[in-house]
């Protein structure tokens, strides 16, 4: 089975000045990233601010320019952004992010918005155009009544409903969520979370779920890719990475997720920030946090490699099963 | 006066009301010494309102009436000067983002070295150095050498970390922080946490941790109040609450919660959405989403009444308490609260 979507060593480098004499340095956002999103699967990508993952998710649809590496659609490439045929193209890939009420238009109905991608992509002819709103409503559980309510006169979680039934209208092949229930409460999270899953399985949607929030990409994520500054460090299915992170930062990662009944003391907390992007780390950019940093790790970066259970990641001291027992062993 | 209570803060019947629409229907609560109280909630449910109101920190067109009593002393109606020498001296208060609540415009010593003018009279040398001692308490690097920066030097994390010294600064009796953790990284929250700990421990301050995280709360709390649409609907120790919700509401926001391991299954929401306070449903507020409810909740408001485990819970038809403690140490075990 070709791969719905496949990115090959992406880079995206901002130049970023400090003051107004400064001399401008390069920030590489997205170092060299390569990964693949089956149709019907859901790769969440998480990390901390700073990783570099919006910018990702963005190059992935085309809107931010990869400066070296390709993106491939349905195996073929991306057309370059602006031209018809991209257009043409985004109408298959849909992007949702986190702010519901800046993704829509405060002026127009969200029955007009989730029309509007029918009358762009001229998908529907026009007296069709209603039925297919109410139906697209009904997916994302929006009552019939609400079609002529602005979005101030919504809740978080209805206005997020809104956003991925205008996603959803150009019937797309691949989702991008940026932090898609961040902004929302617990209960209503667990809501659209649901909603998700349910639109996936029944329309065989790939998805690219960016968070914060391990918990929920634990839960709506077949595979996980765990980015450090601009790099991918592990890559496994949902279950392995989360009952077994081998990469010190995803253990750090996962550790750091208060679960209630587990004291406090028991954690993996690590010390310091998150480097400057501006001013990475020699060798692996993660050694002066490590717990288990060596020479090796100061001086050379650790290439991603696989190690089994269909997982990679990029570390010294994860070099294969009997090495990462050792780890295990001096990390306890 | 203040000997004889135990209790540092006492809100009794605290009600509050924008613009005639009333937010917080009553809340009693207090906070002894040296506790480590959580509040949580979605957002609206009035737990940020609730400790604004007691430091009188809401705007003029709030209704506040109730009673506020710190040591013994009423704060409800209390001229400013009275207000000020609780605000920051007895009370302290830090706020979910903490850049914005640091001046940008000016080097975060002298930040510091103002909150310990203020409520200590340090000056000088003496005020420096104090100054010094709680950047390092709170775990700020190098701290000498940064005393002149400016806020925007800092990370979020580390901004937070200058929110606490400041808070600090005028040796509280009670810190209040309301989402302290909301705006930060996991990894650096996980640090947060772990700072709070230590200082409750080093100062014996109590605190109050206002959060919508169950699990943020469970390690930094003894005990928690659940609040939903301007009420406390629960009350009662971590361990009580977190082995066994007894509010369908409390009951509903565990389950609403993905688990960090266990099976992938489908997540189980709570039906509806949060009431707007200018049309609460008749009743019981929670009612129109509650599984449990019946006919009579749709009629009165159930009061919050002790229960005989020490809780306090505001319900006519509660979850009901699971009898083997088997089921609720798995519940712990799996962390499927989390």
């Amino acid at each position: 089975m070709t791969a719905l979507l496949e990115a090959e060593e992406l880079v995206r480098i901002y130049e970023v000045r400090r003051g107004i004499f400064g001399r401008p340095s390069p920030v590489r956002a997205v170092d060299g990233i390569s990964l693949a999103v089956m149709p019907g699967e859901t790769l969440g990508i998480v990390g901390e601010s700073g990783s570099g993952k919006s910018t990702l998710g963005r190059m992935l649809l085309g809107l931010d320019l990869a400066q070296a590496g390709e993106v491939r659609f349905a195996g073929s490439p991306m057309p370059r952004n602006g031209t018809a045929e991209w257009r043409a193209m985004r109408a298959k890939m849909q992007l949702v992010y986190q702010d519901p009420l800046a993704a829509l238009d405060r002026r127009l109905t969200i029955a007009a918005q989730i029309g509007e991608p029918l009358q762009i992509h001229r998908l529907v002819p026009r007296q069709y155009q209603a039925d297919r709103v109410a139906e697209l409503m009904e997916a994302v559980g929006l009552r019939s009544d609400q079609a002529g309510r602005f979005p101030h006169e919504l809740s978080g979680g209805q206005r997020q409903r809104a956003v991925i039934a205008r996603a959803l209208a150009s019937r797309p092949k691949l989702l991008v969520c940026d932090e898609p229930v961040s902004a929302l409460d617990v209960s209503i999270q667990a809501q659209v979370v649901n909603m998700l899953r349910d639109l996936q399985e029944r329309n065989g949607i790939g998805m690219v779920f960016i968070s914060h929030d391990l918990k929920v990409v634990r839960n709506i994520a077949d595979r996980v890719a765990v980015m450090y500054l601009g790099r991918i460090v592990e890559e496994a299915s949902s279950d392995v990475v989360f009952r077994s992170p081998q990469h010190p930062y995803t253990k750090a990662l996962v550790s750091s997720v208060p679960v209630p009944g587990k004291p406090l003391e028991g954690r993996m907390i690590l010390q310091g920030e998150p480097p400057n992007p501006a001013d990475r780390p020699s060798g692996c950019a993660f050694h002066p946090r490590c717990p288990v940093a060596q020479d090796i790790c100061r001086t050379s970066s650790p290439a991603l490699r696989r190690i089994g259970d269909g997982r990679t990641a990029a570390c010294h001291a994860v070099a294969g099963e009997t090495a990462s027992i050792e780890t295990m062993r001096r990390m306890a | 006066m203040g000997t004889t209570n135990p209790d540092l803060v006492e809100l009794r019947d605290l009600k509050v009301a924008f613009d005639g629409v009333q937010v917080l229907h009553g809340i009693d609560l207090t906070v002894a010494r040296g506790e480590a109280l959580g509040l949580v909630g979605e957002s609206g449910c009035g737990k940020s309102v609730t400790w604004l109101a007691a430091l009188g920190l809401l705007p003029g067109k709030a209704a506040v009436t109730g009673s506020i009593r710190v040591d013994g002393r009423q704060l409800c109606g209390a001229e400013r000067s009275d207000l000020e020498e609780v605000r920051g001296g007895r009370i302290a208060m830090i706020f979910q983002d903490p850049s914005s609540s640091l001046n940008p415009v000016l080097r975060i010593g002298r930040q510091i070295v103002e909150a310990l003018q203020i409520h200590r009279g340090l000056r000088g040398q003496a005020a420096r150095t104090e100054a010094l001692r709680l950047l390092d308490m709170v775990g700020i690097p190098d701290a000498p050498r940064r005393f002149d920066l400016y806020p925007h030097e800092f990370s979020g994390g580390q901004c937070q970390r200058l929110m606490i010294a400041m808070a600090l600064a005028g040796e509280p009796d009670l810190l209040v922080a309301d989402e302290p953790t909301t705006a930060l990284d996991a990894t650096i929250q996980a640090q947060i946490l772990d700072l709070l700990n230590a200082l409750r421990a080093e100062t014996g301050m109590a605190l109050v941790f206002i959060s919508h995280d169950l699990g943020a709360v469970s390690q930094v709390c003894e005990r928690v109040c659940v609040m939903y649409a301007g009420r406390i609907v629960e009350e009662g120790s971590v361990a009580q609450l977190f082995s066994q919700p007894r509010h369908p509401y409390t009951r509903g926001l565990f389950d609403a919660i993905p688990r960090i391991d266990g099976p992938r299954d489908r997540l189980i929401p709570i039906p509806g959405t949060v009431p707007n306070p200018k049309h609460l449903p008749a009743g019981c507020s929670f009612s129109p989403r509650c599984p449990y409810a019946v006919d009579a909740c749709g009629s009165t408001y159930p009061s919050l009444e002790f229960q005989g485990d020490g809780r306090r819970l505001a319900c006519m038809r509660p979850v009901p308490a699971v009898t083997t403690s088997g089921e609720a140490k798995r519940r712990i075990h799996e962390g499927l609260m989390a």
